[in-house]
């Protein structure tokens, strides 16, 4: 079980404490600042700090003595990198996502950025370098932006039995995996289906737009993904996917995906694409146990209407003992539950808009 | 020797005080600063050498344009001023 949790927010990271049921406010760090990604390490304790910062780019702090002192890194960079055909050359425009390595892998960290970028680190984030296979496939030129301007990689999975597997989600640019650490990429995706494409191209694996990934961490053939107009899972792999008929909307961000029940997963819907907004101000969050055939609808605990929140990709998360979930908020509302999603109550806080949380 | 100073916003990785320079160019400028300020380049130009989007240098009161900003020639008693833009929020 974690201890803690960090919420990543439009204006600095919040560090809360596990305190009986709910969790306590401990610390603050950057306050004042965007932070887009943020992780704690479980391998080494090291704290990993994205800031996107509006004047002077992106920023990647480090600390290797719990918070006590910072280290600001160099952070992935596209220097050298040529520009596509009629674009500018790339650079950094955000961190979206950091993820560790697998345990057999010490000090090894993927990051997902905008735009579109895999790199990793293999000594804690002092160099980075991108990944070449995955940049150079012939077919990335034609990832496109989703919600920002830039294609962004937002999605990082980790295979828990085997770390040289790694699926990765990009907006836009569809589910890719590889089984080699990275050498070799294979795009996946059959079954998805793009609403807002031409339908000769609506099944097209390039253009799906999965807003977010998740896997059963036990058993991580069990893939759910939120996708820009539908929720789909693949049982056995990403290979396949089948679309879902969730509770209240399709559309959303975020998924949670249970560590140990490869049939539980946590949405948190909003009213599709144009609108994105909780339908008719009712913020919920939808639980399905029984992999997806059936979706409970989740309010107790949660604002009663209007709520017009809204809650980004990495906005839900479950912990590792399946049974506490954090929910945060782009107008800044935080909620934990400590069931599983049946109650959530309200962080006494109003924070800043929310970009992610994160247990560790 | 012109002179280059930096927004306060830049505190933490840039010259406290407005600096002397004998450098021609505002990028060889902070080439010359690197090595007391090592992040002071990556906070005001992208990683493939370009000004950033919301930063502004002003050159004797005039904003320079993006594009050439970088590389523009210094004069001997030019005051350059490297700001925030408030674009950039």
């Amino acid at each position: 079980m974690s201890e803690r949790l960090y919420v990543a927010t439009r204006k600095g990271l919040f560090e809360w404490a596990r305190k009986g049921r709910g969790f306590s406010l401990r610390r603050e760090f950057f306050l004042g600042s965007p932070v887009s990604a943020c992780l704690r390490d479980p391998r080494d304790g090291a704290l990993y700090v994205a800031l996107h910062l509006g004047h002077f780019g992106v920023k990647l702090h480090r600390s290797l003595d719990d918070g006590a002192s910072w280290t600001e890194l160099s952070p992935p960079s596209y220097a050298g990198v040529a520009a596509d055909e009629d674009k500018e050359a790339p650079s950094l425009k955000m961190i979206w996502t950091l993820e560790p390595g697998g345990a057999d892998e010490p000090g090894l960290v993927w990051c997902g950025t905008l735009p579109g970028g895999l790199f990793s680190t293999r000594d804690k984030g002092e160099t980075w370098t991108l990944n070449r296979p995955l940049w150079d496939d012939p077919r990335r030129p034609e990832w496109v932006g989703g919600g920002y301007d830039d294609p962004g990689l937002h999605s990082i999975l980790v295979d828990p039995r085997d770390s040289r597997r790694v699926v990765v989600g990009i907006s836009t640019g569809g589910v890719w995996e590889t089984t080699d650490g990275g050498a070799h990429w294979t795009l996946q995706g059959e079954g998805l289906r793009a609403e807002y494409m031409p339908p000769e191209r609506a099944n097209d694996r390039l253009m799906q737009d999965v807003h977010r990934l998740a896997w059963c961490a036990k058993h991580p053939e069990s893939v759910w993904t939120q996708h820009h107009n539908g929720v789909f899972r693949a049982a056995k792999g990403p290979e396949k996917w089948r679309e879902l008929k969730p509770a209240v909307s399709g559309f959303g961000f975020a998924v949670a995906a249970h560590p140990t029940e490869r049939g539980t997963a946590w949405f948190a819907p909003a009213r599709k694409d144009e609108y994105r907004y909780p339908e008719a101000g009712r913020f919920v969050v939808t639980r399905t146990r029984d992999g997806g055939r059936s979706f409970e609808t989740l309010t107790e605990g949660l604002p009663k209407p209007p709520a017009y929140d809204l809650v980004y990709r990495h906005g839900l998360e479950v912990d590792e003992d399946g049974q506490t979930l954090a929910l945060g908020s782009t107008s800044g509302g935080l909620w934990f539950s400590a069931d599983g999603g049946d109650a959530w109550r309200a962080a006494p806080a109003r924070l800043p808009p929310i970009n992610a949380v994160r247990f560790g | 020797m012109a002179i280059v100073s930096f927004t306060s916003h830049l505190r933490r990785v840039a010259p406290s005080a407005p600096v002397k320079t004998a450098a021609a160019t505002l990028r060889a400028a902070l080439a010359t600063l690197a090595p007391a300020h090592p992040m002071l380049t990556p906070y005001l130009v992208d990683d493939q050498g370009r000004l950033r989007k919301h930063v502004a240098v002003f050159v004797d009161g005039a904003l320079a344009p993006r594009a050439q900003a970088l590389d523009l020639p210094i004069g001997e008693a030019a005051e350059v001023h490297v700001m925030q833009a408030l674009s950039g929020g």
